[in-house]
């Protein structure tokens, strides 16, 4: 099993793209409800892979291109087949996944195995006809979009155009369109002149989810801009900068570090944004630049273990969060979209947070501590000092599990958690 | 006691920023800045010769030899190196701290 590097629901959410370090792309299908056993929603099944990208590597700059898939992003569906654009640090692939359960038979000329018939035994004709046969689900790339990228790509976004999508790298965004692969637009540029002078950089962008002419992306110093593509071809100037002041008296070495943001989403509606830091996870009104409409802490007491998480690394690891799904109604009350967010953290722990009531509950990812089919317990961590039974000392969590990917089902109450090398889905409990 | 009241008034992000820089006394001036964005940006740099390499892959076509010996550290004398024999040159962190 190779390390997932990224977790994904289409639209419908009856299919969970996985990608991989290897390169790989592994499709979930979900069941179709059983009417007869309505306590469960229909369990997900393995419905394709295929080897998405192949390690390359650029003899011009002697650059070696990984093949892990950064990200995995899904067409709205049009037709009988589905579509999915997935990246790597360089390349992005537009993917066919479409199904076949007829072939043809009966040819003239051809046995059934393919062996090609003598000519002169043949003395009748037929006309080939399609029969069923088992499913099989084929993966095509269909375009492939290079050469655009000179750093490394961290985020693909559809636009709501359904036509053309960005793609951002560290230092640049490109609008593509998706029928043309032999040139993309540059709308952002930040490369300094100089590169010593450089301070920061793009760390995610995403278009909003209504205006095709609007994009958001972040940066290491923990910023946000949005940006209007109607105001200029390059959009090099931000119509709205969001930033959240700095407290001068708590500055120290660490600050600009944590505030770096890992991931940044629109809700829904597109009137709210949410970004994750190293420690915290804020929603952004859209209307408001100078701060977070809310912030939550992921884990903080890690705070007093930053030298330790510099020094092996982790202080850079890049968490993502996301939004529950679409409106339900649930018994006497709806959960709308955009009342929970979730994102992961250390441990194999994950974090949700309840924006209405305030309440925030941690679980775990694990086989060993959780049986299948039943209730996930929460879990507490404490402090280096007294610990409480069933507490979790932050002395004792293994910072080598972490849980960077986390996505939500978009119509139902259904999550998937991905641990370094696994893949769980957990539902709610239904009555 | 005094120095155990100061602890309990310094933030612990203070603390561990203090921490920090008594392992690591010459840790750069710029904070979190350039140093840690320039290696995102050079992530994956490989340092290789095009010209051992085609002629290794020349070599190993002529005469089928193991394109890796039995050490793969080798990198001098007969051995030519391939992209796949060289050691990830993974830029440590800690090294470039001390460097300042």
């Amino acid at each position: 099993a190779d390390i997932i590097s990224t977790v994904e629901f289409n639209h419908s959410g009856e299919l969970l793209a996985t990608g991989d370090k290897g390169g790989r792309v592994v499709i979930f299908q979900q069941e179709q409800e059983n009417k007869t056993q309505s306590h469960s929603r229909g369990e997900y099944n393995v419905y394709s892979t295929f080897q998405s990208h192949e390690p390359e590597f650029d003899y011009l700059k002697s650059l070696e291109i990984e093949e892990k898939i950064n990200k995995i992003r899904w067409l709205p569906q049009k037709n009988a087949a589905q579509f999915l654009l997935s990246t790597n640090d360089k390349t992005i692939k537009l993917w066919k996944i479409s199904e076949r359960d007829k072939r043809p038979e009966g040819y003239n000329l051809k046995e059934e195995d393919g062996r090609y018939r003598d000519p002169t035994t043949v003395t009748t004709l037929r006309v080939p006809v399609f029969r069923p046969m088992d499913l099989m689900v084929e993966a095509s790339p269909r375009r492939i979009f290079a050469n655009a990228h000179t750093y490394h790509i961290n985020s693909i976004s559809i636009n709501s155009d359904y036509e053309t999508y960005l793609s951002a790298d560290d230092l640049r965004i490109n609008l593509w369109h998706l029928e043309i692969t032999d040139r993309s637009f540059n709308i952002v540029d930040i490369k300094p002149a100089n590169m010593e002078e450089l301070t920061e950089v793009i760390t995610a962008a995403e278009f909003h989810p209504n205006s095709c002419s609007t994009f958001v992306y972040s940066s290491s110093k923990g910023t946000i801009r949005l940006c209007d593509m109607r105001a200029s071809a390059l959009c090099d100037r931000h119509s709205k900068l969001f930033e959240e002041p700095e407290d001068p008296s708590n500055r120290s070495f660490f600050s600009e570090i944590i505030s770096s943001i890992s991931d940044v989403k629109f809700s829904h509606s597109g009137r709210y944004m949410m970004t994750r830091d190293y420690l915290s996870v804020k929603i952004w009104d859209l209307n408001m630049e100078n701060r977070p409409v809310e912030t939550y802490q992921v884990h903080e007491y890690l705070r007093s273990k930053l030298c330790s998480l510099y020094e092996n690394d982790c202080i850079f690891d890049k968490f993502e969060c996301c939004w529950n799904g679409l409106d339900r109604q649930v018994e006497f009350f709806s959960v709308f979209h955009g009342s929970i967010v979730m994102t992961g953290s250390y441990n194999n722990f994950f974090r949700m947070f309840d924006r209405n009531s305030k309440r925030d509950v941690t679980l775990e990812a694990s086989r060993e501590n959780n049986k299948p089919r039943t209730v996930l317990k929460p879990r507490k961590v404490c402090g280096s000092g007294k610990r409480k039974k069933d507490e979790i000392s932050v002395d004792s969590l293994d910072f080598n599990k972490k849980i960077l990917h986390t996505a939500w089902h978009p119509k139902e109450n259904i999550i998937a958690v991905a641990t370094t090398n696994n893949l769980y889905i957990f539902q709610d409990k239904m009555n | 006691q005094d120095t155990q009241e100061k602890e309990k008034t310094i933030p612990p992000e203070r603390a561990e920023e203090a921490k920090l820089k008594a392992k690591y006394p010459n840790l750069g001036q710029k904070p979190g800045g350039s140093d840690f964005l320039r290696k995102r940006l050079q992530k994956g740099q490989k340092y290789f010769d095009s010209g051992d390499y085609n002629m290794a892959k020349a070599k190993v076509k002529n005469k089928q030899l193991p394109s890796a010996g039995p050490d793969k550290n080798l990198v001098t004398g007969d051995h030519i190196p391939t992209p796949q024999d060289l050691p990830q040159r993974k830029s440590s962190l800690v090294t470039s701290k001390l460097a300042g």
